[in-house]
Order: structure tokens, then sequence, then C-alpha cells
């Protein structure tokens, strides 16, 4: 029995036999030729034969695949040996280039020529370089890429994942995700917290494991055992056996009542009614840049009050949080970030492209303003990347210039956390976002795999500067001003139990985590969970400011979380 | 050499699944089909086997388009495809 431990994103345990998902197929030498004593029409010959293969192999899967993948999957297949398609490889052929690079340059056309249509058919062109990655692979005798196809459920091992991998990825027969890059970011622990399967990232040795052999995983804890034992066999029989979640009846409070609103985390529109159908009680960050990404040019005023409109109004007299846009760092929008900064994530993002680039903040609190005058959303406004009491007071008057009445800041950088009383002075109130504030308290990038151990919301340094944040916003002479939570450590049931210990006023989550984080919160008295912050807070580790509280919290267990 | 205008019945055009139906479909003649929009010259005709070629062509739901084929069993085989092409696929 032997283990390896990375960093759990998406809580479950499971046992299973291991596949590996292959490395990306390289692309072929644009220098390469026929090789020697090879000819144009033998070449074509076998070009058409590891077509009809590959072929053959995606009718396969189409026929076991559910019906939507199924359709994906048969087009996919036609797509393998498409005439037009094999038609140009083999011009190319003809005028002397090598087999693959042949089959390389033909589908790389006729996928930009998709990508040029546009809309529906620019989203096929990924299917085409698809298909192409499997006809070289093929060529070459290499194991097709992509998800390994299977008759029973196993656990996918990979270095990451990418977002096509997705559609593929059938959560019946993949039990779990193990991944030896990535981080808690990273597009697998999306995925996994999507479909609701345990992950492990940044996991040293996870690409290594040999396909076949079995392991147990534990989503909670980071770690995957091989050849697993009597113990973890009943780790795993407890877990497929877990109590079901009540869904969220509506109501954040601990077992003394409490209360503790419970929001959700939205892009836009249609995010916000699945959060309002998941029983939200508002929206606790309305990320505005989602609206607008892959955009080039600043979206009109109009524009901006249709998208904010069309949230608001999932939440009729409740609260929503509208961040302003966010760009920069990992979310780039053209008009406001400068690409070629050197260190992106300490550079001009957030609430600092104003300064860079003036209108852009004032127009959108326009737009802002007038869609909350028309819906009856509680409309509160918070800038991103607020670093000193100045910019705070200076965001506050741009609020009240537009007319919006309750101006806030998201607390991202550790000097607003250690200032947190004088911003609060000149706001309403503050959301931190524990991501960021993670990575900027430990100096590690969050896209690094590497450094997922140090971007750890658990880590006690960023415990303290959250409860620096409730002290500052305690300290004033007025009533204390609300600080609630909307990074991803609001959506982990045990930890949000240690923020509300802290003082956190209302925990903003993606919707599918409000069911989990309302039962756990429900089954802790406020005096306990401010017990189980004080043990966090005396951690020296993150891992140990972990266990510490998940052992105090046995309803973790019952459910599976 | 025999022709046929057939109208697109699906309503998301000739694209993805009704596209897959019928590349598949021409693929299973005897014959060489080929189709083009209604009024584009001759030989600009692409292979009705191709499902990329179909994807390109860009015929939406009541788009003309004209079939041809040559040989023995073209008739039928335009006839066949005809029928695939003006059955809605969608509403299946």
């Amino acid at each position: 029995m032997t283990s390896i431990t990375g960093v759990g994103v998406s809580p479950g345990r499971v046992i299973g036999p291991v596949l590996q998902m292959p490395p990306a197929v390289a692309e072929p030498a644009p220098g390469a030729g026929l090789p020697a004593g090879a000819t144009a029409e033998g070449e074509a010959e076998r070009l058409r034969a590891a077509a009809k293969t590959v072929q053959a192999a995606l009718k396969d899967r189409a026929a076991g695949a559910r019906k939507e993948a199924a359709e994906v999957l048969q087009a996919t297949a036609l797509m393998a040996a498409d005439p037009m398609l094999l038609k140009s490889a083999v011009k190319l052929l003809e005028a002397g280039r090598g087999t693959e690079r042949a089959i390389w340059e033909a589908a790389e056309q006729v996928a930009e020529q998709l990508k040029s249509l546009g809309g529906y058919m620019a989203e096929r062109a990924t299917d085409v370089l698809d298909v192409r990655a499997r006809i070289v692979a093929e060529l070459r005798g290499e194991p097709a890429p992509g998800i390994p196809a299977s008759d029973v459920p196993f656990v996918l091992a990979a270095e990451d994942l990418a977002p096509a991998d997705t559609a593929t990825l059938d959560p019946a027969l993949v039990l779990a995700l193990v991944t030896s890059g990535g981080g808690p970011q990273s597009h697998t622990a999306i995925i996994a917290r999507s479909l609701g399967l345990p992950a492990v990232v940044a996991a040293t040795g996870a690409t290594k494991l040999a396909p076949g052999t079995e392991v147990f995983v534990d989503g909670a804890t980071g770690i995957v055992t091989s050849s697993p034992g009597e113990a973890e066999r009943d780790l795993a029989t407890a877990y497929a056996s877990r109590e079901p979640l009540q869904p969220f009846d509506g109501t954040g409070m601990t077992a003394d009542g409490h209360l503790v609103p419970l929001l959700s985390n939205v892009g836009g529109g249609h995010d916000a009614l699945k959060a309002a159908e998941a029983g939200a009680e508002g929206v606790g960050l309305l990320r505005t840049e989602f609206c607008f990404l892959n955009r080039d040019a600043e979206p009109t005023i109009d524009e901006q009050v249709a998208a904010y409109k069309a949230v608001f109004d999932a939440f009729p007299a409740k609260k929503v949080v509208v961040r302003t846009l966010d760009a920069g760092a990992d979310k780039s929008l053209p008009f406001l970030t400068d690409s070629t900064e050197p260190n992106p994530a300490l550079g001009v993002r957030g609430y600092r492209t104003d300064l860079a680039t003036p209108g852009v903040l004032e127009r959108q609190l326009q737009a802002i303003a007038t869609a909350a005058g028309q819906s009856e959303a509680e409309v509160w406004v918070m800038a991103p990347m607020i670093s000193t009491a100045e910019e705070a007071s200076r965001f506050a008057g741009l609020c009240q210039a537009a007319g919006l009445e309750t101006p806030g800041v998201m607390v991202e950088v550790p000097s607003a956390a250690v200032t947190a009383g004088s911003v609060l002075k000149r706001v309403d109130f503050a959301s931190i976002g524990t991501n960021d504030l993670t990575q900027y308290t430990m100096a590690a990038d969050r896209q690094l795999g590497p450094l997922a151990a140090l971007n750890d919301p658990w880590q006690p340094a960023v415990l303290h500067l959250v409860k620096a944040t409730v002290d500052g916003a305690a300290s004033l002479q007025e009533a204390p001003k609300p600080v609630g939570v909307c990074g991803e450590a609001a959506a982990d049931p045990a930890l949000a139990v240690v923020l509300v210990g802290l003082g956190i006023n209302s925990l903003s989550m993606s919707a599918r985590s409000l069911a989990a984080v309302a039962a756990v919160l429900k089954s802790v008295p406020l005096e306990q969970a401010q017990q189980l912050a004080a043990l966090a807070l005396r951690a020296d580790s993150a891992a140990e400011a972990r266990a510490a509280v998940r052992a105090e919290l046995p309803l973790l267990e019952t459910l599976g979380l | 050499m025999p022709e046929r205008i057939a109208t697109v019945a699906s309503r998301v055009g000739l694209h993805a699944r009704p596209a897959a139906i019928f590349a598949e479909a021409a693929g299973d003649q005897p014959v060489e089909v080929t189709i083009a929009l209604e009024g584009a010259p001759a030989d600009e005709a692409m292979d009705a086997s191709s499902i990329l070629s179909l994807m390109s062509l860009g015929a939406e739901h009541g788009s003309k388009v004209v079939l041809r084929a040559e040989g023995d069993g073209a008739d039928a085989a335009l006839d066949a495809l005809v029928q695939v092409l003006e059955t809605d696929h969608d509403a299946e």
C-alpha cells in the first residue's frame, strides 16, 4: 500500500482501477517530407486506413454513449474519414509533405474555415482538430488522445484536464479525477465540482500510476492510495451509502438560529436563475466581466443594463452584490488590460484599471444604477482589488455620483485586511475574496500546480487576515459593517463553519455547494463555530487546521463531504 | 445529368445531426452525389457525403439545394436523398 498526497478539491471517497489520460499528440515537424522509399500513393492508402480505423473507433464509442454525446460522436466519426478532408490531405502528400504533416495541415485549413463561419460551425472546429490528433496518433501507433475508453468505471489520472475534455467525460464511468498538475482553481477542479466527482489535484506521481492499478481516492483530504486495504474499503463503502443531501431550504443558519445568509456567485442571468432555483438568498458576487469576456471593445451602456437586469430580475427584493469589472491577470479584457505586463497578478487589474483607462468604471456604475432602477433587487456594488482607504473612499464617491447607495470593497489584498478599520470607514460593507487573498498572502500564483499547497485558504495566515477584517469592521464607532466571504473557501462546508465562527456575516458560493454548506452549518451552534475558528487560528499548518476542525464535525463523514 | 431540387426541412439547417444523417446517406449510395445551393454554378458543387463540406455550405432551414449524380442508379439515389433532406430530423 503506497500513497501520494495532493490537494483535495472536490470531496468523496471511491476505489477503482486507474486509467491514464494519454499525453497530447505532438505536432509533426513542419519540414517533414515523405520518408525514403515511401510513395505518395502508398502513403495515401495508409492515411485512408488510419482514418477508417479512427472512424470505426468513434462509431463504437457513439454506440455506447448517452444520446447527446452519441450524436456528437457520430458527427465526429463522419469527419474522421471525410472525403473532402482526405482529398486535401492527399493533395498535400502529392506535393511532397509527410503523411502526418499532410493530414495535420489539411485539417488546420478546414478548422480555420469553420472558425471563420463563426457560431456553431466555429465550435465544430475543435472536433476537426480532435479527429486530426486521433489520426496522427493512429499513424504513429500511439494510444488515441482524449479520455480513454472503458467498459468499467475508473479513476482518471492525467497531468491536467482541458475544458474540451468535459464534453467526453462520462460521469457514470469516471469515478474520480487525479491530476499531477493544476491547483484548486484549475479546470480539473472546476469540472470535478460541477459534476460532483471526487478529485485530487497537484498529486505528484499521479501520471506514474500504472494503468489498471486499484486506487483509493479521498477528494477531501487529497490522499490517493494504491492497493487499498480494509480501512479504505470501509471508507469507500460508507461514502457509497452516504445520506443524500437535503436541498437547501432558503435560510442559512447555525443550529441555534444565528442567521448567515447563503448567497450565490453568478456570471450572468442564466446562472442567476439556476442559483435562485437552488434556494440562494441572493447574489454575493456578480462577476460582471463574465458577461463580457472575449469582447474587444467596451460593451455599450444599454448592453450592460440588459445583462445586469437579467440577474437582478432573478432576485426581486433580495440582495445582489455587483462586482465592477475585474479585468487583468487570468481574465483579460482587451479594452482594459495590458497583456504585456511582466507580472499581471501584481499589475493594473481590478479597480486599478480605472487609473489607466478612466471612464469605463463610471459608465459601468451608471449602467448598474439604471438596471437597479428598473428592477426590485437590493443592489450593492463593490470594487475588486482595493488596497487602501483612499481607493475605497474614491470608489464610494463614484458610486454616490452614479446614485448607487451601498458601496463596498473586496478584501483580496492583505493591506486592505490589515487596515480594514479605516477602509470600512469609507464604505458600507466588505466581501473577502479568499482565492486572491490566499494568493497574495502566501505570495503563490494560484495558477501554478506546484504551489497548490500554499494556495490553500485553510492556511492559518489567511484565516488571521479574515479575522483582522472582521475585527476592523467591528472597531468602528458606528454599528459594525457586514463582512461576507465570496471565494471558494465559502463552498467548503468545514471552512464555512470556521468563517462563521470568525464573525463572517454571509457566505457566497456556487449554487451547487449551497445544500452541503447549509446542512453542515445547521448542525453547529454559533459558540462551537467560534471554538472551531479558534482551533484553526492556533494551528501550525493548513493541514493541521483542516484536520482539527474536520475531526469535530462528524456530520461531514455521514454526508460524505 | 439527373438532378433534383430539395428544400432543407431541418429547423437548424444542414448542420449538426441533420448534416451527419445526410452525409451518411449520401455515402451509402452506389453513385457519387454532389450538392450545391440553388443558383450556384455547377462546378462549385461539393461532395454530398462530406460532412465538412455540408457544414460549410451554409444551407439554412428552407434553403433550396441542387443534388446531382450520374450513372446507374442515379435517379433512385437522388430520390432517396431528397427524402432525407425534406424530413425534419429534429422533430423526431
